[in-house]
């Protein structure tokens, strides 16, 4: 299963290289903003683990629930941020 | 033919959830690189983000209520935050919300860790320690970075005598207590190694980032997204969840790419960035 899971991650990698080429200045702000959103993606991690350690005792749970205050503002933050900057770029845009 | 059970079944449209949500990041980065879709993509890629929370939601079922108090603590303050901020102070602000994720990334490696204390399996062993490491780090960088560009932090380099040695020694001990740790090796103090390994990225990420300019901090907060990317990859690892593992994996491989196209557009190269601080202080030190 392990083995499974670096087979996908190498993948993942090789499409995230090539996904990302010419990208002009102007919006190397918002799509660095946009991909730390989707690094927000740890939320799921950290729901599954306030989950799991339901029965692992109190520690753990309080972990997994700091994690999930944490993540979420890195998600909503992450995605209302990039999309006043967007809002931003296109009305200039538009003005021109 | 087996019947399969509720829980089998539900296992089985949280994976198809997640399929769905990887696709709706791909699509999302790939049409945030162009400005005609840049707007457009971080909706497809905040619904992707959405379907895999509420379906990891709908299967996590029993316990709602802690994980619905964090989820609402968290939206407040990212909400009035991304909306409260000035246009001008935009890039610290994804600083700390990049720190967030780091953190979080972080906790989750530790939580799991804290929950399964006796684990051998050294893959798992090796995802907790990465998560831990790669996600602290991320997270105080991220906190100086956010102090850089803020002014609260001088934006100047920060040098000592000495930094270098102590940096290397930093990295020699991590190395240290990570073999020992993934080795399993000592176990009867192995409730010692991850709060260790806490605190050890919590002070690396200062001191690789406090010995670099302000006028360069929008570099080191996008190779400190690339860092969250990778620290949220390796908490997949250790959880065994596959949509971690691609969008964390997704962010850490375009962050690191755009990472470099940023240096490019300075006409400087990443190693420049992260090390000119040294230069500066070694040159300054020789005219002097």
């Amino acid at each position: 299963m392990s083995f499974d899971m670096l087979f996908v991650f190498m993948l993942t990698v090789f499409l995230g290289f090539e996904l990302i080429s010419r990208v002009p200045s102007t919006l190397h702000t918002p799509l660095m903003s946009g991909a730390n959103a989707i690094s927000g993606i740890t939320l799921i991690g950290a729901i599954t683990a306030v989950n799991l350690s339901d029965t692992g005792g109190g520690f753990s749970h309080v972990l997994g629930i700091l994690a999930v205050i944490f993540a979420t503002i890195n998600v909503v933050g992450g995605y209302v941020v990039t999309n006043r900057m967007l809002a931003m770029f296109r009305k200039k845009d538009g003005s021109r | 033919m087996t019947p399969t059970t509720a829980n089998e079944t539900m296992l089985i449209v949280t994976s198809l959830a997640y399929i769905l949500s990887a696709m709706l990041f791909i699509f999302g980065l790939k049409m945030l690189s162009s400005p005609e879709t840049a707007r457009r993509g971080n909706l497809v890629s905040a619904t992707g983000m959405f379907i895999a929370v509420i379906f990891t939601l709908i299967r996590a079922g029993l316990d709602f209520k802690w994980i619905a108090v964090g989820v609402a603590i968290g939206a407040a303050v990212g909400v009035l935050a991304a909306l409260k901020v000035k246009m001008t102070g935009m890039p610290e602000m994804v600083a700390l919300f990049n720190g967030g994720g780091g953190l979080a990334s972080m906790l989750v490696g530790w939580s799991e860790f804290h929950a399964h204390p006796d684990q051998t399996v050294v893959f798992i062993l090796v995802s907790v320690f990465l998560a831990v490491l790669i996600g602290g780090m991320t997270f105080t960088g991220s906190v100086v970075a956010w102090g850089k560009l803020s002014g609260n932090i001088p934006s100047r380099p920060i040098l000592f005598p000495g930094q270098q040695i102590i940096n290397g020694g930093l990295f020699v001990i991590t190395l240290g207590v990570g073999v020992l740790f993934c080795g399993s090796f000592y176990p009867s103090i192995s409730a010692v190694y991850v709060p260790t390994a806490v605190i050890l990225s919590l002070v690396i990420g200062i001191v690789t980032v406090i010995p670099i300019g302000g006028a360069d901090m929008p570099v080191v907060i996008s190779l400190l997204n690339s860092y969250s990317g990778l620290a949220a990859c390796a908490a997949g690892f250790a959880i065994g969840n596959n949509i971690l593992i691609v969008a964390g994996g997704l962010v850490g491989a375009s962050g690191l790419i755009l990472t470099n196209i940023m240096c490019k557009a300075m006409n400087r190269s990443l190693t420049n960035v992260l090390f000119s601080g040294f230069g500066s202080h070694e040159a300054a030190g020789g005219a002097g």
